[in-house]
């Protein structure tokens, strides 16, 4: 009884006009809006980032199932074009099953960072790890090079220059693979390795520019949020219901989601320790801390010699964070848009449901290992509904006004 | 006897939710020093901070200007200039680890690779050592 009696009266006090937001709020909605996305960010470590026929050639490595161990997997069996670009799976399926959940796409590459721990520092260098991870494509380099040769000598050529030599490169060959295919790498010349590897490096840039064209498209939200703006009543769909406006207040306000879930793309780019616990069987994972050393020494970042920037240009790298105990199980807040109809969440796909992640936001567990940055926040029943209600806004297959 | 302790621990976690949720919920203080120029702990350093190209934004990787004289006005040139900061009602760092990277005359140092992630009140220490002894000096903004 007493519980109803406190919905209604939130009821009440949310169903007043649009005018009701303050000047913070209406400036923090503002910020939310695709509309505030800035342009593209130019990528100087890649070249042909925005080269359409490099787009073109990248959209077909994309589908390739033929870069692949058993010659089914490609990008797209688990980046699902249909479905978001992420496969709706916990694990993904691909030569084996991962230990992380796929990210969907859209706009990855406004992201300084790649993958759940952003292990990557660009879109280029990060394709260059599903294809050689035993899990994924479970292939090799040299395999991608004799593939390019045999199947896509015109596409890259037109782009890239002309292919190398590799009439004495093995079939299979990359100091990741197995131990048959590390041996023949480091039976290589210096020379074939660079070929290679510089081949490789372009395969990824092409992939760089196709995946910079999936872009995240405007949603109820967003026509909202650029009619408070405009400081116009929102009409018709643009309109949130009452329960949707007392989401979107919890959001920016008391439930501080916006602190780490902010900008048009509702992700700071950061990596956060929030308590998702780990998943029972699966390796020990400690998120951000686990790969900077990785990062450092990667001969595909942006300080390599495969990157096309000069390094006044990396500055993301120059000046990571490199040694904190915040770096602990930290992982990369994700965008929330779309998020409403691609459960499961979180980076192993811990959490079935949005009403589990609410619970999990309001119970803040205690991580296993490092700090959690979240704190408890206590909800209504009506504020669980209130903020799933306004996570549907921000997805277009869902959300019913 | 175990009911009470169950009691008292529950109690004691009531406290802490409601500490951290007033933590970070709490706007920043009202009576904020936001000035940009200031003198260090110990009176050794005047210090000047601009951002390279403003306004700061939230989530862009930038730089600022670090200006180090003397309490008499006179620019220190040697100076050895380390950055730290973080989110006071957060309780955490910065998301960057920014360095100055160079001394570009009259006591102006560059500091690269600054970004502020949220909105709300940052710190910004700048540590400051040089013959004329070590001193630090902290900042605060307001990201919108
Ligand atoms: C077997 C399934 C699978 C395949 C195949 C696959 N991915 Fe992924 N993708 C994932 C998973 C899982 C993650 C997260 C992995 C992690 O964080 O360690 C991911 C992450 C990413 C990200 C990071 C997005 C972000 O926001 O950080 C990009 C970009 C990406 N994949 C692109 C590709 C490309 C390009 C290919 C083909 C070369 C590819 N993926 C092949 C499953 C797959
Ligand atoms: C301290 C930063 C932070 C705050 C505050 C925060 N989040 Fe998150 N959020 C994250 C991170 C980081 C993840 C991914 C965590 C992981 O996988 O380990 C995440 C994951 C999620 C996901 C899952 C998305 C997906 O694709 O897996 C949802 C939904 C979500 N947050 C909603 C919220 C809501 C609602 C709030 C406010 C109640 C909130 N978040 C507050 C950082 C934050
Ligand atoms: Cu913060």
């Amino acid at each position: 009884m007493a519980r109803v009696g406190l919905g209604a009266a939130l009821a009440v006090l949310s169903a007043c006009g649009q005018a009701d937001f303050s000047e913070q709020e209406k400036r923090a909605i503002a910020s939310l809006s695709l509309s505030a996305l800035g342009e593209l960010p130019h990528d100087p470590s890649n070249r042909f980032a925005d080269n359409p026929h490099a787009a073109a050639f990248g959209e077909t490595l994309f589908f390739d199932t033929g870069m692949s161990a058993n010659g089914a997997v490609a990008c797209a069996t688990c980046h699902l074009p249909e479905r978001q670009f992420q496969d709706d799976l916990a694990l993904a399926e691909g030569v084996g099953t991962t230990h992380r959940r796929t990210m969907p796409l859209a706009n990855a590459a406004y992201s300084p960072w790649q993958f759940w721990d952003g292990r990557k520092d660009s879109l280029w260098s990060q394709a260059l790890d599903p294809i050689e991870d035993a899990a994924e494509h479970g292939f090799d380099r040299a395999a991608v090079a004799h593939r390019v040769v045999a199947h896509h000598r015109e596409a890259y050529e037109a782009i890239f220059g002309p292919l190398p030599d590799l009439s004495t490169v093995p079939a299979h060959g990359s100091p990741r693979g197995n131990p048959g295919a590390q041996d023949a790498w480091r039976r290589l010349q210096e020379d074939e390795r660079y070929a290679v590897d510089r081949l490789y490096a372009n395969v990824g840039k092409a992939l760089d520019a196709f995946q910079r064209t999936i872009r995240h498209q405007p949603t109820r939200f967003d026509r909202f949020a650029d009619a408070v703006s405009a400081g116009q009543e929102p009409a018709g769909e643009a309109a949130l219901t009452a329960l949707e406006t007392e989401g979107l207040r919890l959001f920016i306000g008391k439930a501080n989601c916006i602190d780490c879930h902010n900008g048009p793309r509702f992700t700071d780019d950061h990596f956060h320790n929030t308590g998702v616990p780990p998943v029972p069987g699966l390796p020990e994972d400690r998120g951000r801390a686990g790969i900077i050393e990785k990062l450092l020494a990667d001969p595909f970042n942006c300080l390599g010699a495969f990157s096309d920037a000069d390094e006044a240009e990396c500055g993301e790298l120059r000046f990571m964070v490199t040694a904190s105990p915040e770096l602990e199980r930290a992982f990369k807040t994700p965008s929330l848009r779309g998020a409403a109809s691609r459960p499961p969440y979180m980076h192993s796909g811990q959490i079935a449901t949005l009403e589990a992640v609410i619970d999990h936001y309001s119970e803040a567990p205690k991580p296993v290992s490092g700090i959690s940055q979240i704190s408890p926040v206590i909800f209504t029943d009506r504020g669980r509904l209130a903020l799933i209600a306004f996570l549907k806004t921000l997805d277009d297959d869902l959300s019913d006004p | 006897m175990l009911r009470w302790i169950l009691g008292g621990a529950a109690l004691l976690v009531v406290a802490v939710v409601g500490f951290m949720a007033w933590r970070m919920m709490a706007p920043p203080p009202a009576d904020l020093d936001l000035s940009r120029e200031r003198p260090t702990e110990a009176g050794i350093y005047q210090v000047q901070i601009a951002p390279q190209i403003g306004p700061v934004v939230q989530g862009a990787l930038h730089s600022w200007v670090a200006t180090v004289r003397l309490a008499d006005g006179s620019p220190v040139e040697d100076a050895q200039v380390t950055i730290d900061g973080g989110m006071p009602q957060h309780g955490h760092g910065l998301p960057t680890a920014p360095q100055a990277t160079g001394h570009q005359g009259e006591g102006r140092y560059l500091i690269e690779g600054v970004r502020f992630n949220m909105g709300g009140w940052w710190e910004l220490t700048l540590d400051i050592s040089s013959p004329a002894g070590e001193d630090s000096v902290t900042f605060n903004l307001v990201i919108e």
